[in-house]
C-alpha cells in the first residue's frame, strides 16, 4: 500500500486581483509515494507546490480530487501528516522540550513515556544540551532541528516539509541536509518535501516531482539513481541536474500574464 | 566608577530640580500671602504629605482607591473570555461588535450621572465607572490579539493532532497573552483615571475624594499630595504589571522590547 496517494487533485482560489474571478493553482496532480520513500516536489515559486502540500496536510480543501494517507481519505489536518514549516512555527512560549512534547501532550501520553520519547528525539536532532532553552535563544538551524523533532515525535505516516531550509544560510543549509539524511537513516520515514532547490532535491530524494508553472501540473517524475548517495560533480549527478534544470527552464517566467 | 555612574544618572534630574527650586522660590518670595496659599511651595507640600502619612489618613484613602480598582478589575476581566470568543468565532463577533462600537466611545465619566441615579453614591457606583474604563481596552486588545495569532502556529498545532479546543487553550490563549497583558495595562490606566473622577463626585473616601475634600477647606498642599499619590500609584501599578509579565513571559518580544 502507498503511504500517500494523490489523485487528480485540483484547486481553485478566488482571485485576489479581480473580484469574482478564480485562479487555478494546481490541476490534475496525481502522485504516489511509497512507504519510507523521500519525495521532493520541485518547481518555481508560485507553481502551487506549497498549495499541494497544504492540501495534503489538510489545511486546505481541494476543489476536486482525493488524497489518501495510508489508505485513509484525508479530510482535515491530523498527526499522521505532521509538517515542518519554513518559518519553523515553534511555539515561542514553550521550551525546546515542551515544543517537542506538544504532539504527545495533545495525545495524552504518560509523562514517563513522554520524557523518554522527547529525550530520544532531542538527542536524534542533536539538541540534548538545549532542552530548557526557549526558541528565541536558538539559531535558525537549531530552531529547524526542534521543528523536525517536534514533527517526528508524533510518528507521522508522512512527514511534510515546506521549504524547511530556505531561510538558512548556505553552510547551514548544507549541514541541515546532511543532518536530515542522518536522521532518516536512524528513523525511517516517508517524507514529502517542497523545495525550489534542484541540489536539495537531488541530495535528499528517492523521487523528484517536477511541477509546471501556473497552473501547477506534474511535468515529470524522476527517480534518483542512487538516493542520498549521489556525489556532487560526478557525471551521474551532473546528468540528473542538467535534466531537471532543462525541465524547469522550459517553464519560463510568464509572471506578467498573471 | 560607581560614583561616576550615579553622577551620570543624576544629570537627568537637573531640570526637575531647577524647576522645583524656581517653584519654591517664587512661592515663598514672589507670591503674596493669599496667592501662596493657592500654590504652596514644594517644601510645604512635603510637610502636608508628612502630616497625611502620620495621621494615617492618606493610607486609608489609597487603600480604598486601590481596592475599588481591584474589584472593578476582577469584574472587567470577563472581557478576556468574551474577547477570545469574539476573536475565534465570526458569528459572535458579528453580533457583539456593533454593540461595542456604540458603547466604547462613551467616556466612562459620561456614565457618572446615570450611575449615581442607578446605584447611588458609594462603592457600587465607583466600581461601575472603573469597570467601564478597564473593560474596553482589555476587550479590544484581546480580540485583536486572538485575530493576530500567527496562522502557522495554529496549523502546526493542528497537524500535531490538536483539535479546536486544544488549539484555543494550547495556542491561541498563550500566543494572545502578551497583548492581553498590554490590554490590562492600558485598562488599569484608564480605570485609574475613571476612578479618580468617580471618587470626585460619588464617594466618601479614596484619593479623588481626598483632593476634592481638601479643596473645600482650601488645603492646597493636601490637594497636591493627593495628585502626586495618584500619579505615583498609577505609574507603579503599570510598572508592576509590566515587570511581572516580563518575568512570566520571557519569550515575548512585544513585552521585552
Amino acid at each position: 500500500m502507498h503511504a500517500l496517494k494523490v489523485e487528480h487533485l485540483r484547486k481553485l482560489y478566488p482571485s485576489m486581483q479581480a473580484k469574482g474571478q478564480e485562479v487555478l493553482a494546481i490541476e490534475n496532480v496525481s502522485l504516489e509515494v511509497n512507504k519510507n520513500e523521500f519525495c521532493s516536489i520541485l518547481g518555481h515559486s508560485g507553481c502551487g507546490k506549497t498549495t499541494l502540500l497544504n492540501l495534503i496536510a489538510g489545511f486546505e480543501v481541494p476543489t476536486s480530487g482525493r488524497i489518501e494517507c495510508a489508505g485513509k481519505e484525508v479530510n482535515g489536518p491530523g498527526a499522521d501528516r505532521s509538517m515542518v514549516f519554513q518559518d519553523y512555527a515553534l511555539f515561542p512560549w514553550l521550551t525546546v522540550y515542551d515544543n517537542i512534547a506538544f504532539g504527545l501532550k495533545v495525545k495524552g501520553t504518560t509523562s514517563k513515556e513522554m520524557n523518554e520519547i522527547v529525550n530520544r528525539f532531542a538527542a536524534l536532532v542533536g539538541l540534548s544540551q538545549f532542552i530548557h532553552h526557549y526558541p528565541h535563544q536558538l539559531s535558525g538551524g537549531m530552531r529547524q532541528r526542534v521543528s523536525i523533532a517536534r514533527a517526528l515525535v508524533v510518528d507521522p505516516t508522512v512527514l511534510l516539509m515546506d521549504e524547511p531550509f530556505a531561510a538558512l544560510d548556505a553552510q547551514n543549509r548544507a549541514l541541515m541536509q546532511a543532518e536530515m539524511i542522518r536522521i532518516l537513516n536512524e528513523e525511517s520515514k516517508t517524507v514529502v518535501l517542497v523545495t525550489h532547490s534542484i541540489e536539495e532535491a537531488i541530495n535528499l530524494s528517492d523521487v523528484i516531482v517536477v511541477m509546471t508553472r501556473r497552473p501547477g501540473k506534474v511535468k515529470k517524475i524522476i527517480r534518483v539513481p542512487e538516493p542520498r548517495k549521489m556525489v556532487e560533480d560526478t557525471p551521474p549527478y551532473l546528468a540528473i541536474r542538467r535534466q531537471i534544470r532543462d525541465l524547469i527552464a522550459g517553464e519560463h517566467d510568464d509572471s506578467e500574464g498573471r | 566608577m560607581q560614583i561616576l555612574n550615579y553622577l551620570k544618572q543624576s544629570r537627568r534630574l537637573v531640570l526637575l530640580i531647577v524647576l522645583l527650586l524656581i517653584w519654591e522660590f517664587s512661592s515663598r518670595f514672589i507670591l503674596d500671602k493669599t496667592e501662596s496659599i493657592l500654590l504652596p511651595p514644594p517644601s510645604g507640600v512635603a510637610v502636608g504629605g508628612f502630616e497625611l502619612m502620620q495621621s494615617g489618613e492618606i493610607w486609608k484613602h489609597i487603600l480604598d482607591s486601590l481596592s475599588r480598582e481591584f474589584f472593578a478589575f476582577c469584574y472587567a476581566s470577563i472581557a478576556i473570555p468574551i474577547g477570545i470568543v469574539m476573536g475565534c468565532f465570526k458569528s459572535v463577533n458579528e453580533q457583539v461588535d456593533p454593540l461595542i462600537e456604540i458603547l466604547r466611545p462613551i467616556p466612562p465619566i459620561a456614565w457618572i450621572p446615570l450611575s449615581i441615579l442607578w446605584f447611588g453614591v458609594g462603592n457600587t457606583q465607583n466600581h461601575f465607572i472603573i469597570f467601564l474604563g478597564i473593560f474596553f481596552p482589555i476587550l479590544l486588545n484581546t480580540i485583536d490579539a486572538v485575530k493576530n495569532v500567527e496562522p502557522n502556529l495554529i496549523r502546526a498545532a493542528r497537524c500535531l493532532g490538536a483539535g479546536s479546543w486544544g488549539v484555543i487553550t494550547r495556542v491561541i490563549l498563550r500566543a494572545a497573552l502578551p497583548q492581553i497583558v498590554t490590554g490590562i495595562r492600558i485598562g488599569l490606566g484608564v480605570g485609574w483615571m475613571a476612578l479618580v473622577a468617580a471618587e470626585l463626585v460619588g464617594a466618601n473616601s479614596g484619593l479623588g475624594f481626598l483632593i476634592n475634600d481638601a479643596r473645600t477647606v482650601l488645603r492646597t498642599d493636601y490637594i497636591l499630595v493627593g495628585m502626586l499619590a495618584i500619579g505615583v500609584i498609577g505609574l507603579s501599578l503599570d510598572r508592576a504589571i509590566r515587570f511581572t509579565a516580563q518575568k512570566l513571559m520571557p519569550w515575548s518580544r512585544a513585552l521585552n522590547a
